[in-house]
């Protein structure tokens, strides 16, 4: 069943065309990658969908239901867990006071005056930080943590709503090679051990195509291919104006890294 | 209404707009570049008006020409350049990198030590300028009689327009202004030296500010409260425009002016609030002013400064607590002064505390918390002297009063942050400090209100200082309950980071609008407080000194703490109630601790104190 569906969707800044007509969809448990050249409206595109930014004109929709410039707020509470391209936490709390925080907005306590907040929903936050592998580092404080450890966090921020829809901006940015594969490994089992679908953008190739059920290919604000990682590979277009030919022999190499 | 009557208010409202935009460039370029808001600014602008008072007539005894009476105005505006410089060299540059909170604090402290000094140099009394030789007589116009200096002064402005538009553009420190303001650190990456060009920039900022006080003095005559007054306006001028954009200022000026010369028609008691009104929708319709760009977002996270994890109480703290409470309960055994001062800690403890909800707890850094201490403090007062009421009622309304001024005023401000939002709290709390100022007939305008007395059984000093310290104590207790509870957690998370929150289905206006109301309503509560503790109240309880006392608080206790702030109040006032009548200078040694915290002590005694626990023993 499709879980999210965006149809003809439209921006312009000024006058850059930054999406032009953008179509897709994606289904429970399934990962959709939109890659592309920088300023290609991968970012344009992500944040039409999570809120960030209203359509010009067209249609995104959640499991049938019209979400449409929707501010972030009621999006998330629609289902959709978002990390950014940058990690956002909140830096002066603790690893699990972070995972905390994201529980008691997620139950609509954020108004109550009285209880302890760090007392609250401590036991579902150390599930969902041990989920991610980080359950041992609980009590440090995350500004003291590994950029890669604070993409884990993020991630257990962004399940603590429960999404049927997680979106990532550029998961790996910013993190070492290792940690990579592991953040993107760790995402591709809870997509589809808990049917939630996934869509990210990315530029690191070997993520893309490890992991990606399908591929959309965006230049210019326009989707120029999509399909399947091999697909997508093997498409001549998207080889000549963003693979290049030694782009395409990684992508080989990683999809049969990832699957034998 | 005569339409020539029109026109010459067109052209004094022009006038007033020349003089209004000097002053505002100056800060506003000094904003764009060194991103630091300049309370000195005022100071400037007041020392440009007294050095001009002082040269001009002496250079005018050798010839009273023209020539000579502007030498001596560019001469004095030059003066004040050179002290811009001075400024920026021991102070500025060594506070670029700190919050903006105490960023403001330091400039305040400046502008408490330039208003000591200038009653040092040129006494108490206000002391008039010469007017200009040539601009004497007055201009016709139809049948109106116009000032010629005024005329004059209308072409100041585009002038000085024309002339930075040149600098700006045709000068290589120009472009350099021009590129900090839009991107400071691709500037210093690309290797110009900055710290001439930030020296040259506050020596340009303070000279414009200075040459707007040189100007004004044949219409008003030096005096020594020109510092704030004019700062305000300034705010309003360049927030209006957008910070940091010259064109802006001169189109927002211009409004400012008109808006004066014909709100003055129609409602001649409330053109300041006219004013501050004007800002409070521009800044609603277009939150970075008109012309002004909104703040690049920071690329790195950095920690905020501010209340970071707040855990339950170790063993030394309850210890400290409890010997703070055993020394509330004994002060009725010592003397009436001892109960007095105690009395007067534990009002602006609360103050303090419900201030530092806002400012450590929730980033909003407000620069008017003064405003809802006074309205709860009117509120209450007003209930007992015109409506006849007794102590108990108007004690409960005090905070329902500054709630609701808090939450009127707070829903504008919350669409706001950082430097922006603090401007309008202060932009607010002018606006109250104003009507209660200009309200004789209700709030007894600088007199203000007596007879604010308690009830009878709680008349005795020793009694009410119980009733306070139950009171406060009580406030106190509560809202560092929230403040650990989930909606303190939740301000505290939307001030690290409004993106995550807002993605984790928080409604952070809403959020920072609710506690903006709930710390009014604290302080309305110590307000209310302070009125009975007193039996009397003025005027200055909203005004920006008592905003600042506040902040010095928050800044001597350590804003990192959620305790400290009450420390801050009792040594704060302790010190303040012990010097003040041993000098006569209390305002320069206030400005210079102030400084002095800021650059060596920015934790405050919460911070000596955790430091002093992780000490081995």
């Amino acid at each position: 069943m499709t879980l999210l569906a965006a149809e003809g969707l439209n921006k312009r800044f000024g006058g850059v065309q930054a999406a032009k007509d953008v179509s897709f969809a994606l289904d429970a448990g399934e990962m959709l990658a939109i890659i592309g050249p920088n300023g290609a409206g991968k970012s344009t595109t992500f944040n039409m969908v999570g809120g960030q930014l209203r359509p010009d004109s067209g249609r995104v929709s959640l499991a049938g239901q019209d979400i449409t410039g929707l501010p972030p707020r009621e999006v998330c509470r629609m289902g959709v867990g978002r990390t950014f391209q940058v990690a956002q936490t909140f830096l002066s709390f603790t690893v699990i006071g972070n995972v905390q925080m994201a529980l008691i907005a997620h139950h609509g306590q954020t108004r109550k005056l009285l209880p302890d907040a760090m007392a609250m929903h401590r036991d579902a936050a150390l599930a969902l930080l041990d989920r991610v592998g980080m359950a041992a580092q609980a009590e440090r404080p995350v500004g003291e943590l590994a950029y890669g450890d604070v993409k884990r966090v993020e991630l257990a921020i962004a399940l603590a709503a429960a999404p049927r829809l997680l979106l990532m901006d550029e998961p790996t940015a910013g993190m070492a090679p290792a940690e990579r594969s592991a953040l993107m490994a760790l995402v591709a089992g809870i997509a589809r051990g808990e049917r939630i679908g996934v869509l990210f953008t990315e530029h690191d190739m070997d993520a893309v195509f490890a992991h990606a059920d399908r591929i959309l290919v965006l230049v210019r604000g326009e989707i120029i291919a999509r399909g399947r990682p091999e697909e997508v590979r093997a498409d001549a277009e998207v080889q000549r104006v963003y693979l290049g030919h030694s782009g395409t022999r990684a992508a080989t190499r990683a999809r049969r890294a990832a699957h034998g | 209404m005569e339409w020539d009557f029109l026109l010459v208010q067109a052209l004094s409202g022009l006038a007033s707009a020349s003089s209004l935009f000097v002053i505002a460039s100056g800060l506003t370029i000094v904003f764009g570049v060194t991103r630091i808001v300049n309370f000195a600014h005022g100071s400037f602008y007041m020392l440009g008006a007294y050095i001009a008072v002082t040269i001009v007539p002496w250079l005018l005894e050798f010839d009273r020409s023209p020539w000579l009476f502007f030498v001596g105005v560019l001469a004095s505006a030059l003066a004040v350049g050179v002290l811009g410089v001075v400024m920026e060299v021991t102070l500025l540059r060594r506070i670029y990198r700190v919050p903006e909170l105490f960023q403001l604090l330091a400039t305040f402290g400046v502008v408490l030590i330039v208003q000591d000094l200038v009653l040092l140099v040129w006494g108490p009394v206000d002391i008039t300028g010469p007017r200009a030789p040539g601009l004497r007589h007055g201009i016709f116009i139809f049948d109106q009689r116009f000032p010629a200096y005024e005329l004059f002064l209308i072409f100041v402005g585009p002038a000085v327009l024309g002339l930075l538009w040149l600098l700006m553009h045709r000068t290589r420190f120009g472009v350099l202004i021009r590129a900090a303001t839009q991107d400071r650190e691709m500037v210093g990456a690309l290797g110009v030296n900055q710290a001439m060009l930030f020296t040259g920039t506050l020596f340009l900022g303070a000279a414009l500010a200075g040459l707007g006080g040189a100007l004004q003095i044949p219409r008003v005559s030096a005096n020594p409260q020109m510092d704030l007054s004019i700062i305000a306006e300034a705010f309003v001028v360049t927030v209006i425009g957008g910070m940091g954009s010259v064109p802006g200022a001169f189109l927002a000026a211009l409004l400012i002016g008109q808006l004066q010369a014909f709100g003055v028609l129609v409602f001649p008691k409330i053109t300041l609030v006219l004013v501050f009104l004007l800002m409070a929708v521009v800044l609603v319709i277009k939150p970075w002013g008109l012309l002004g760009k909104p703040e690049a977002a920071a690329g790195r996270a950095v920690l905020p400064e501010g209340i970071i994890d707040p855990r339950p109480l170790d063993r030394a703290s309850q210890g400290l607590i409890l010997v703070a409470l055993a020394a509330v309960l004994a002060l009725p055994l010592l003397d009436a002064y001892a109960v007095k001062v105690g009395t007067e800690v534990l009002i602006l403890a609360l103050a303090a505390f419900s201030l530092n909800f806002l400012v450590g707890n929730g980033g909003i850094v407000s620069f008017g918390h003064a405003a809802y201490f006074g309205l709860g403090a009117y509120g209450a007062g007003l209930l007992v002297t015109k409506a006849g009421l007794p102590m108990e009622p108007a004690l409960l309304a005090a905070p329902l009063v500054a709630a609701a001024f808090a939450a009127l005023f707070g829903f504008f401000v919350v669409r706001l942050s950082g430097i922006y939002l603090a401007m309008l709290t202060l932009a607010f709390a002018q606006i109250a400090y104003a009507v209660v100022f200009q309200w004789v007939e209700v709030t007894g305008g600088d007199n203000g209100l007596v007879g604010v007395w308690p009830s009878r059984w709680a008349a005795s000093r020793e009694t009410y200082h119980y009733l306070v310290a139950a009171c406060c104590v009580l406030a106190i207790v509560a809202l560092r309950r929230v403040v650990h509870a989930p909606f303190g957690a939740t301000l505290r998370a939307a001030r690290d980071s409004v993106q995550r929150a807002d993605a984790i289905g928080v409604d952070v206006r809403t959020h920072r609008w609710l506690g903006f109301t709930l710390a009014g309503g604290a302080a309305g509560l110590a307000g209310g407080l302070y009125a009975f503790s007193k039996g009397s109240i003025d005027p200055t309880l909203l005004g920006i000194p008592m905003s600042v006392d506040f902040l010095s608080m928050l800044l001597l206790g350590g804003i990192q703490s959620v305790l400290g702030p009450i420390a801050g109040a009792a040594v704060f006032h302790a010190v303040k109630d012990f010097f003040m009548p041993l000098t006569d200078h209390w305002r320069l040694f206030l400005g210079l601790s102030i400084i002095g915290m800021v650059l060596v002590f920015p934790r405050g005694l919460a911070g000596a104190w955790a430091g002093l626990r992780r000490r081995p023993a």
